[in-house]
This record gives C-alpha cells, structure tokens and sequence, in this order.
C-alpha cells in the first residue's frame, strides 16, 4: 500500500486566554495525504481549515496529536530541524501581494529562499528567473515589485518562490479565492502542469465547491472543527451523507 | 411622503419585485444613468466612454476581471475616486443632479439617505474602537434628527428582518467580536437604516464562504423587495449575478463589452470576452 507523504493524527488544538472559556478550534483531526494526490478542506469560515494548516506548518502548536511528514514526526521540532522540514512543506498563501516583500523584486523574493538554502547570489537569480519562467512569466518580471504585478501574475512569483526548493507537499491557503474566474482557471492548470513535473501532493484549502470538485481528487468537509465528511469530490457533491454537507452544497449560487 | 412612512410602506409592499420594474421601466422610472463616461487616474485612463441606466428597484450586477474598472465605475458616482482619479468626460445622472458637478458639501447631503456604499471589507469600513450602535447612531444623525433609542429600534427591526436572533447583542458588539460574514451583514444593514434610494455594493460577497454568500445574496434580495431600493452590484462571482441581477453590464479595460437582461446574457454571450469569462467559471456538477 501507498505511504502517506503527510500524515495528521488526531490534531486538536484548544486556545485558551485568561476570563475567557477554553475554545476548542479543531478536535480530532486525522487524514493522510498521498504522493500526487490533490487533497482538499472544505467548510465555512471558523470551522477550522486554517488552524489545521496552521498546526502542519508548525505555526501553531497542537495541544494534542501528531503530524508526520514522509514517515517522520514533525510535531515537535523547532530551529533548525523545522527548517529542514520547510525544504520538504512549502505554501501558497491566500493575498500573493501580502506575501511578498513590497520593497523587494519578485526575484528577490524567489532567491531569498534560495540563498537561505545555501545557493549561491549569482545562481539564485538565474534559478529564480528559470522559476518564474516555469510558471509562465517572463524574465522581466524577476526586477518588477509585488505592487507593479497584477494579482494573477503575483500569486505566480508566490508559486515560483514555493516550488523553488522542490517540496514534496504544497499547501494552498484559499489561493485562488482572491482571483477572478479567468486568471482562477490560468492557476490551475499551472499547478495541474507542476505538479507532474515535480512530482508535488497538494493540501488544498478552499470554500469554493464548483472549484474543488474540478480540482481534487479528494475532499474532507470540516465543521466545528471536525471532520464530517470525506470522499471523492463527485461523491460527496452528489451524494452527501451528512445534513452540514448538504446544507453547504445547497448554498452554492 | 417622509422616510419613515416610506420605510414602513416598503415593508408591507407585496407587488412582485420584477413586476414593479416593469412597470417602473414603462413608467420611465430611471434612478441612476451613466453617459458616455471616460475616467482618468492621472495620464492612465479607466474607464472609457461607458453608458447604461438604472431603473428604480433595479439590481444591476457588474462583471469583469480585476482591473477592468469595476470599482472605478461604482466610486465615480460616491465621489471616492480620491485625489488623482477624475470623471474626464460624460455624465453621472442621479434625479436630475449630474453627481461628477456637485460640490463637496453637495454630495454629502446624497451620501447616506440617497447613495449608500457598502465596501468588500466591511470590517475595515467600521471604526474599531467604537460599539456598532454608536456607529449607526453617528451616521444617521449626520442627516436626521433623533435619538439614539429611536436608532437602537430602527436598527433591531432592521437586523431581526436580516435573520439575526439577538440584534441587541449585536448593536453593542465591537466590529473585532464579529465574524466578517455578520460584519458584511451588519454593514449592509447600517447602510440601510438611512433608506438609500440606491446602493453599490462592491465584491460584498467575496471574502465569504458560501454559507454566507448565501445569507448576504438573499439579503441584499430582501432589501430590493423591502425598500426598493436600486442596487449596482460589483462581483466577480457569477453566481452572486445569476441569484440576484435584471440587468447585467461586462467590463473589459474600461469598455462595456455587453450590457442587457442577465438571463438573455447568461444564456447568449455575445461576445467573446463574455464567453471566456462564462466558460471560465468552474460549475457544480450536482
């Protein structure tokens, strides 16, 4: 049987501040993620997409459960050994203008993780401009800064600069939500193209049905911080076993 | 008639939405009309020589891609084009007043009881510090005289007709105890208490989860039936159009690629950026 190249088991995370009830964000969450797959979390807003990212990028702590990623624990490393786990784990955030630097190039931008990654100044740039031409821009666009690109074009570089260590899993944060249709429809089937060429599994994040069931190959619906629900898209659309999962289909215009 | 007898006239209103256009269309009911309207953001022109019209109870719902000019279009009618952005030809006409002509003090007399805008952040749009009571408390003051008691009832009937189970919890809530689907609500709904004669409502659903884009659609739905108020609807969501807009208006660099009935549109692109656009949208395969 496949191994899972990213693994969460019984992730929950309850924050807790002082006055205040103890909030239970994401209870019991566990999914595998296999090579090549196209995963995605669907669910409204505050039902825990996020936290549940936030907790396999070890930006947040989980109060309870394991992650593992290719077959090796992650949850508790910090310093350097998280840094090598990044080589492996990159993402794609949902605002692509917020995730760059504004006073830096997108080629900065793409090279800096580079360079952090022991290339060095000169190559880095060449790699970058390559980068960003796998992603089907121009090298011009290596000197241009995150506010002198369209969305479209910046949430490219954002890929560029993802990819640029070869990770084997991509998380993408609502990354195609802040996109009109078009420039949606353009970033997708750049990812469907990288993702057989690099040999990437994807985490996608998403509140767009219509989107995921063209997409993944694969859903979790959560709800109050649980999951409700899992199976292949056309499935779940078409035949959902929970009341959550239908009220949500029934809401899509 | 006073605003108040019309709010409560508007609410026991039954006539059939789309009829009442009709009728308002035979009747020659035009709120708002755009002609040949070119904008500028210093050298860079936006808009170029774009013309349509709204009839009073009418939701026009405008598509295009980010940079289109969308927003621009909408702005140019509040004044909110800021210090660079200027109408540099055609006319905006609202009753009778061409709204690019009037002056500063002018347009704050319209803005609020006559034109109302409701951002995609609503957030952002409320101030931080400050209960959502005392924010709709200063905006009607600023035009009507009242009280706050006489705001806090308006305001309760307003958000219980928005399906909120505790308007009152809501009314003393700070914006940051809210999630942004209840602030978008809440903003629709300040945005209201003063009756507007028309509102724009820029990308008001796309930071929302669908649940929500759901409650907001049927809302802004209920506010057309309710008030009858006209609604120009910036969206890159087709769906959000296909749910709620008579007349739709494609926006391509500026230009009006095509303008008519939403359904003749939807059904019958004619042109072919507006067929791109469609074919572009995933769609749900139930």
């Amino acid at each position: 049987m496949m191994k899972p190249v990213l693994q969460a088991e019984k992730l929950t995370k309850i924050f807790k501040s002082r006055g205040r009830e103890p909030y239970t964000a994401v209870a019991d969450v566990s999914f595998s993620l296999f090579p090549g797959e196209k995963l995605a979390i669907i669910g409204e807003s505050g039902s825990g997409k996020t936290t549940v990212v936030n907790m396999i990028t070890r930006l947040l702590d989980p109060t309870e459960g394991k992650i593992f990623l290719e077959g090796e624990e992650i949850t508790a490393k910090k310093g350097r050994q998280l840094k090598e786990t990044y080589k492996k784990l990159q993402m794609v955030f949902q605002s692509p203008v917020e995730s760059f630097d504004p006073r830096r190039t997108l080629g900065d931008g793409i090279a800096e993780s580079l360079i952090n990654n022991g290339m060095g100044r000169q190559d880095a740039r060449q790699e970058a401009i390559r980068l960003l031409g796998l992603c089907n821009l121009a090298p011009e666009y290596a000197d241009r800064y995150p506010g002198e690109v369209s969305g479209g074009q910046c949430q490219r570089a954002a890929i560029a600069r993802a990819i640029a260590i070869n990770p084997r899993v991509l998380i993408l944060d609502e990354a195609t939500s802040a996109l009109d249709v078009t420039v949606q429809e353009d970033i997708l089937k750049l990812l469907t193209e990288l993702k057989d060429k690099l040999d990437m599994s994807y985490l996608f994040i998403c509140h767009d049905i219509a989107l995921v069931q063209n997409f993944c190959d694969r859903v979790l619906v959560m709800y109050q911080g649980r999951i409700v629900e899992e199976g292949i898209p056309d499935e779940v659309i078409r035949n959902p076993k929970e009341e959550y999962t239908r009220n949500l289909i029934a809401s899509v215009l | 008639m006073m605003r108040n007898e019309n709010y409560e006239a508007g609410a026991a209103n039954d006539m059939n939405s789309r009829d009442r256009i009709l009728k308002d269309k035979k009747n020659n009911r035009e709120i708002l009309c755009y002609e040949q309207v070119d904008i500028c953001y210093g050298e860079k022109q936006i808009i170029r020589d774009c013309s349509f019209s709204v009839q009073s109870g009418e939701i026009l719902g405008i598509v295009g891609e980010s940079g289109s000019g969308k927003s621009t279009l909408i702005r140019a009618a509040m004044g909110l084009l800021g210090n660079t952005g200027v109408v540099t030809r055609g006319d905006i006409w609202y009753q009778g007043k061409d709204l690019p002509d009037l002056s500063e003090k002018e347009m704050r007399k319209l803005c609020g009881p006559e034109l109302a805008y409701i951002f995609q952040e609503a957030g952002s749009s409320f101030c931080p510090i400050r209960t959502i009571l005392d924010q709709m408390y200063e905006s009607v003051k600023e035009h009507q005289k009242t009280t706050k008691a006489q705001v806090r009832d308006q305001a309760e009937e307003l958000l219980s007709r928005f399906g909120f189970q505790d308007p009152g919890r809501i009314l003393k809530s700070y914006p940051f105890e809210l999630s942004g689907g209840m602030k978008q609500r809440v903003g629709i709904a300040a945005a209201m208490l003063l009756n507007p004669k028309v509102l724009f409502a820029d990308e008001p659903t796309s930071a929302l989860d669908v649940t929500t884009q759901k409650q907001v659609v049927e809302e802004m739905l209920m506010v057309r039936e309710t008030f009858g108020t006209s609604i120009l609807l910036v969206t890159h969501n087709i769906g959000v159009v296909r749910a709620t807009a008579d007349q739709m208006l494609v926006l391509k660099d500026g230009k009006r690629v095509e303008y008519g009935a939403t359904g003749d549109i939807l059904e019958n692109p004619q042109s072919e950026y507006t067929k791109k656009l469609l074919s572009a949208v995933p769609v749900l395969r139930r």
